[in-house]
């Protein structure tokens, strides 16, 4: 009885597997846990061990091949076995499980179980397959028949209740027709919602509820200091409460900020920076021409960019597989909306003059406001600044808006007394943080990067120089 | 039931000389189930006929005599035994219009009690509305109330073209108000709203519209509104009417007696499907009769129907209720 051997999930977070190393060839003699392959996954190189008993007939993926979970990479089998059949269906697998393929496989310790949701062609939802109830393979108490072929099978993520299917990206959406015209009436975004029908399906009475949210978000001041009742709490003495729903945008603020602090190891940098050359030449700009209104902060950026510029280590992002570095400084600017914050970007900001910055800066802070940025004007930053100090705070840390590789938080400028050659004198001190991936930027490059900043930053004719 | 036939039978043939009535037991008998009781008093052995039991025989020759001016109403003791008589039904009382471009009307009415009886068990409990009105050129009817057949009937009598009348045996005892006008007719190719609501369309035909009924009653209970739609006139069917209930509760449960293979609720399935279908919150959900052949114990015959705890189950299914 053959078996197939697949990629298995050797970390909770484990994807995919590059084959480090056969540590058994074609031909050789296995049996069930000896270790045939080392596995590169994303957080180490482990061991694989093999579940059946029998000859290593063939090995279909080469050292330094990556193949997706639950792909099958060799097969085992008796020395006479005919095994063509498995090896041609593996092969065109191969091709197939570019798709979405998700699986739990557990390896080692005697067994590996799987959950599948299927689709069983008829088109037929029942309740198991939605919840991906576990299926064994043509089991017997043989450890070597236990992993299933699904090469051919298209299958969707099991989630515990069964229900959240149709929502998150990339999934494939199950609506009535009924409930998919009126979204698109009412403008809602069927990939935010969460299906009640079998197998997901988004229904009226999805919509319907959808609808009532919405409704209730209509940013109108008036609403939200009267309507909202308070309740009372369940807990004696404890304060009364209201519950609102969440906006579209806190929603998306929410997920995406997950998506940074959770996964992407921030790590943060101090520098208190003397302002006050920069606070002189601001006033003096300011001074030659009252239209042009130069800004603490544009004179941030524009430092920022050059600064950028001079490491391009920090001016990066990483990709799948790899680091990207940007030629151009384009530089996120966070700005405070009502119940939010985005962050329009300001291409190039290096080869923009101060002026420029400034007023390309009112103007995508006033569109944001106004929420008539268009998605190229708010995406694709390769840098961030979020500058909190006109509220009165000194220092903050800020969270990375992926994928960019750092975000710098500025706080407020005050006069301080500070020690220069054995005195004590007064300068304009501001504190700034940066918060940088630890996965792209390494402590000692930050703390260069930053070393620039200041310098300019303290003496802006570096900026002609 | 069968008062209300049998008033539309004597209304029409004391209107029309030429409408002649033809069957086993019509006569002498008073009619198999009385559909016909005293009619041969009335009318005399001319216009009311014994025939042998041979249903192509006298199925053909209800055919001639609708060629040469006369119009008959066959009828058939169960639509079970017209399947020995679909030749000259389909061939030529179908056809003949069409293939004599026009020459030969063919004014005539095969009529009979269609699908389930008790325990009559699979050669005699076929409901065969979905063969006929499979052919263009026959018009094919199902009442289900008193009122609905005595007008219907008349208007199938009236009608220039063959009509096929599926009546129910077990319904010819249900009693109803029954308009006394002599011309009271129901035009065919109506559908009647049997009962308003909103939350969801039953279309039921014949034997399933009491069931239907009673299951709106119970859902109401539930909190569920339903609409039930009686077609009537299986062919020409009036689909807008269907259609215009759909758009409002945006799901439909069909409840029929006859099997679910190319069905009438198939049909039906399809039309919705392409009109309305941008107003479906949920599939179209079709409860047909068992796909069997009519089991004779009687626990089997009452579980090959659908009967009113499934209909409530389907509304409830299709609105997402459990």
């Amino acid at each position: 009885m053959a078996t197939q051997v697949v990629m298995p999930k050797l970390s909770p977070t484990m994807e995919e597997g590059q084959l480090a190393r056969w540590l058994k060839k074609e031909g050789d003699k296995v049996s069930v846990g000896e270790p045939i392959a080392e596995v590169d996954t994303d957080k180490a190189t482990m061991e694989m061990q093999a579940l059946g008993t029998g000859v290593l007939r063939k090995i279909l993926i080469k050292e330094g091949e990556t193949a997706p979970l639950g792909q099958i990479i060799a097969i085992i089998a008796e020395p006479d076995e005919d095994i063509s059949g498995l090896v041609g269906k593996a092969e065109s697998g191969q091709a197939e499980n570019k798709e979405r393929i998700e699986h739990k496989v557990e390896a080692g310790g005697g067994g590996a179980e799987q959950e599948l949701a299927q689709v069983v062609p008829g088109g037929e939802r029942t309740q198991e397959t939605v919840k991906g109830a576990p299926l064994r393979g043509d089991t017997g108490g043989a450890p070597s028949s236990q992993i299933q072929d699904n090469s051919a099978q298209e299958s969707r993520e099991a989630s515990g209740n069964g229900s959240s299917i149709s929502a998150g990206e990339g999934r494939r959406l199950i609506v009535s027709p009924l409930a998919a015209r009126m979204a698109a009436d009412a403008g809602i975004n069927l990939r935010t919602l969460t299906g009640s029908g079998p197998g997901g399906r988004i229904v009226k009475k999805d919509i319907e509820a959808a609808m009532q949210t919405v409704s209730q978000q209509q940013p109108q001041a008036v609403r939200a200091a009267e309507a909202h009742a308070y309740q009372q709490p369940q807990v004696q003495g404890a304060s009364a409460y209201r519950d609102e729903p969440m906006t579209q945008m806190r929603q998306t603020i929410a997920r995406r900020l997950t998506t940074s602090l959770g996964p992407i190891p921030h790590f943060f940098l101090t520098s208190e920076i003397e302002m006050d050359q920069a606070a002189e030449m601001r006033r003096r700009i300011n001074e030659l021409d009252p239209q042009l209104k130069i800004s603490i902060n544009d004179i941030i950026i524009k430092v920022a960019a050059a600064a950028l510029i001079q490491h391009p280590q920090v001016n990066a992002s990483l990709q799948e597989r790899s680091l990207r570095y940007y030629e151009s400084a384009d530089i996120g600017v966070a700005v405070a909306i009502e119940d939010g914050l985005i962050t329009p970007v300001v291409r190039a900001a290096e080869r923009k003059t101060l002026s420029q910055i400034a007023s390309e800066v009112r103007e995508l802070a006033e569109r944001a406001r106004s929420r008539k940025l268009r998605p190229e004007e708010y995406t694709g930053a390769t840098f961030s600044i979020s500058n909190l100090g006109t509220l009165g705070i000194d220092e903050f840390t800020a969270v990375i808006n992926p994928p960019e590789a750092a975000i710098l938080a500025v706080g407020a400028m005050t006069p301080k007394p500070v020690v220069r050659d054995g005195e004590i004198v007064v300068r304009q001190l501001m504190r700034v943080t940066m918060s940088c991936d630890h996965r792209v930027i390494d402590g000692a490059t930050g703390a260069r990067f930053l070393q620039t900043f200041k310098r300019i930053l303290e003496n802006p004719l570096y900026l002609i120089v | 039931m069968r008062e209300a036939l049998n008033q539309a039978l004597r209304e029409e043939m004391n209107r029309d000389e030429t409408v002649f009535l033809m069957g086993e037991e019509v006569a002498e008998y008073q009619g198999a189930y009385k559909v016909t009781k005293g009619l041969l008093e009335e009318f005399g052995d001319k216009r009311v006929i014994d025939s042998p039991i041979t249903e192509l025989g006298f199925a053909g020759l209800g055919v001639g005599a609708a060629m040469v001016g006369l119009r008959p109403v066959i009828e058939f003791m169960t639509f079970n035994f017209s399947i020995l008589a679909t030749d000259q039904i389909i061939n030529s009382a179908a056809k003949m219009r069409y293939m004599s471009g026009g020459q030969f009307k063919i004014p005539i009415v095969f009529r009979g009690p269609n699908g389930s009886a008790f325990q009559v068990s699979s050669q005699h409990s076929q409901a065969l509305e979905s063969w006929y009105a499979y052919f263009p050129g026959l018009k094919v009817v199902m009442p289900s109330t008193p009122a609905d057949a005595k007008g219907l009937l008349k208007s199938a009598i009236r009608d220039d073209n063959p009509v096929i009348f599926m009546e129910q045996e077990r319904m010819y005892g249900n009693k109803g108000e029954v308009p006394d006008d002599e011309d009271f007719i129901i035009p065919l190719g109506v559908a009647d709203v049997k009962r308003e609501g909103k939350d969801a369309t039953i279309i039921a035909r014949s034997l399933t519209v009491p069931l239907a009924l009673k299951a709106a009653e119970e859902l109401e209970k539930q909190g569920v509104s339903c609409e039930v739609i009686d077609p009537r006139t299986i062919r020409p069917l009036d689909i807008e009417t269907i259609i215009n209930s759909v758009k409002k509760t945006n799901r439909v449960v069909i409840a029929e007696e006859s099997h679910p293979f190319c069905g009438v609720g198939a049909e039906l399935s399809a039309e919705i499907a392409e009109r309305a279908f941008d107003f479906l919150d949920a599939p179209v959900r079709r409860l047909s009769g068992a796909d069997v052949p009519m089991p004779y114990a009687k626990n089997l015959e009452k579980e090959a129907i659908p009967g009113v705890d499934k209909i409530v189950a389907a509304v409830r299914e299709v609105a997402y209720l459990d």
